[in-house]
């Protein structure tokens, strides 16, 4: 088995005097999709900003293939191939839609290399191209914001709850171009809809309370009630 | 631009030019004199609002020492126009001096912003240590001018050929430097929209208005943005001060004039918003013209002087947002 792509080992991080993650760990396989779950609060949002720089990490170590990236600086480590789709899409609502993908490349042929495979993913994207952020849907700024993320020749994407407050049919979509994207990219997913979960991943790390609580390959949690049920609080059909 | 936008912003000026022509006694001339010396004016505060906008849109603090810029500006641009200063150029065409001291105002102002930028690093997370930076940072450099010239105000004395040349406009004689002024302005109000809308980092700039934690996550570095719009925004304001000099003079309160009312544009204007500053920057200029008018004929300066608040509190009562505010 090669190496993997993300290691997290011990990390602690605080918000102000907050406590908020202590001792997570876990590691992201190069490929593939790996899934944090665990209930609101548990730490999975601060555990993708802690990766980014965005959250200060005050003991243990974060390597992305095979780097130190803790203390680094967010704008430094996204350079380093990684791109992030936020919960809420965090969505330049003044810019257009080519502004927000144009603002996103770190070359000067990223945009123009990629934009077919965009299109491909999200053809709706095309049609609203000229329009300004803020006036798309909520499903189409999720699917502007997975695109953002897909400008540079990103290695890994961190995905923050791209289902949530969508209709069923646009989660589809979703889902869809999230499992065409990870053929050659590999992602780390938080989602809470355990359905969604468990179609797209081949990973999961469960978090509870600020700590990585279990981990392993995801067809074998959707056979473990007992877990399911204690750390997320959900059926599974 | 909306529509009601356009007519919010169309009763604005309407009311205050009815109340020029009205408070004139319906005196054909004080409409031009309103006109012109208010687009002036309005032009002068957007030199100094512009960079205000900016930086507040980005970093969400109001640079207290915007208005020193301003003043900085025009004490150079008069130093190297007149003899006897501290700096002697050595040029003897009056008119060649003048870009001379402009374009040295400008770069003065550029350095000075880079350095205040520097200044401000390692406090960016604190509002009010900003704040209270730029605020010091203006009491120093106001103290700095007082030490290196003196508090008696300076009157424009070396004339040059558009400074002294004549037009007329409806019955009466301006200079035609105000039109180089309003030139040289629009062209810099033009320059800098383009800049925003047309270009990589005005786009960023303009993303990082709204959320710059995405746009830092997105691989860039925020920080040189910052460092960028500081030194655009200072040095604008010192090429403003300079212009402003063959007109103003340069003296020692003309700083903190200029800075509360640009504040009042930038608020008016709708905070964050390029267009609310540049419209906005008209409109109190407008304002205060007709004021200056009413206050001479009532013999009461005050009111010409509290005029940009005046105007800032009826906006915000009619629509708390400003012209072009985002609801936040
Ligand atoms: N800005 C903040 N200030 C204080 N506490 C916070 C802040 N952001 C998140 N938290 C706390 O950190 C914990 C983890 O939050 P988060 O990582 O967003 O959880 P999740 O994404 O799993 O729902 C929660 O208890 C939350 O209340
Ligand atoms: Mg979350």
């Amino acid at each position: 088995m090669s190496a993997p792509l993300l290691r997290v080992r011990e990390i602690d991080a605080f918000i102000e005097q907050f406590h908020i993650l202590e001792d997570v760990t876990f590691d992201v396989p190069d490929g593939g999709i790996t899934v944090l779950l665990g209930r609101n609060g548990a730490g999975k949002t601060t555990t993708l900003r802690s990766v980014l720089g965005m959250t200060s990490v005050t003991s243990g170590d974060i390597e992305y293939n095979g780097q130190s990236i803790v203390g680094k600086k967010t704008h430094t480590i996204a350079q380093m191939g990684i791109g992030y789709v936020p919960e809420h899409r965090a969505i330049f609502s003044e810019l257009t839609v080519q502004e927000n993908l144009r603002i996103a490349a770190r070359h000067k042929d990223d945009l123009p290399r990629n934009i077919e495979m965009i299109f491909t993913l999200f053809p709706d994207l095309k049609r609203l191209y000229q329009l300004q952020g803020g006036n798309l849907s909520g499903g189409q700024q999720q699917m502007l914001a997975i695109a953002r993320a897909l400008v540079p020749d990103n290695r890994l994407l961190l995905i923050d709850e791209p289902s949530e407050g969508l209709a069923p049919v646009i989660i589809e979509q979703v889902i869809a171009a999230i499992k065409a994207l990870a053929e050659t990219k590999t992602v780390l997913l938080v989602e809470q809809n355990f359905r969604v979960a468990s179609q797209l991943a081949d990973n999961y790390v469960i978090m509870d309370h600020g700590q990585s609580v279990a981990h392993g390959v995801m067809a074998s949690l959707s056979q473990d009630d007992e877990i399911v049920q204690r750390y997320l609080g959900v059926g599974m059909h | 631009m909306t529509r009601s936008d356009a007519v919010l912003i169309t009763a604005i000026v309407g009311a205050i030019l009815s109340f020029s022509f009205i408070s004139s006694g319906g005196n054909v001339g004080s409409f031009g004199i309103t006109i012109l010396s208010g687009l002036f004016q309005g032009m002068l505060l957007f030199l100094v609002a512009a960079g205000l906008s900016l930086i507040f849109g980005l970093m969400d603090v109001l640079n207290f020492a915007q208005g020193a810029y301003f003043m900085v500006g025009a004490y150079l641009a008069y130093d190297i126009q007149h003899t006897g200063g501290l700096i002697d150029v050595g040029i003897a065409d009056p008119g060649l001096r003048f870009i001379v001291g402009v374009i040295a105002a400008t770069l003065a102002g550029a350095v000075l912003g880079v350095l205040l930028e520097l200044l401000l690093r390692p406090v960016y997370k604190r509002h009010l240590f900003l704040l209270v930076l730029t605020f010091g940072v203006s009491i120093v450099m106001l103290e700095g001018i007082k030490a290196f010239y003196s508090v008696t105000p300076y009157t424009w004395t070396e004339f040059f050929g558009i400074r002294e040349a004549q037009f007329t406009f409806l019955g009466q004689n301006f200079t035609q430097y105000r039109l180089f002024v309003l030139a040289v302005g629009f062209a810099l109000m033009v320059g800098i929209s383009l800049l925003l809308n047309r270009t990589r980092i005005g786009i960023i700039i303009r993303a990082g208005v709204q959320d710059r934690e995405m746009v830092s996550a997105l691989g860039i570095n925020v920080q040189t943005v910052f460092t960028f719009v500081f030194t655009l925004g200072c040095a604008v304001a010192a090429f403003g001060g300079a212009i402003a000099a063959p007109f103003l003079g340069a003296t020692i309160t003309m700083g903190t004039t200029y800075l509360v009312a640009a504040i009042a544009v930038i608020v008016l204007g709708g905070l964050g918003s390029y267009e609310g500053t540049a419209i906005g920057a008209m409109i109190v200029g407008l304002a205060l013209a007709a004021m200056q008018q009413f206050s001479i004929t009532i013999n009461q300066p005050v009111l010409a002087s509290i005029t940009p608040m005046m105007l800032l509190i009826a906006v915000l009562l009619i629509r708390p947002r400003g012209l072009f505010g985002q609801e936040r």
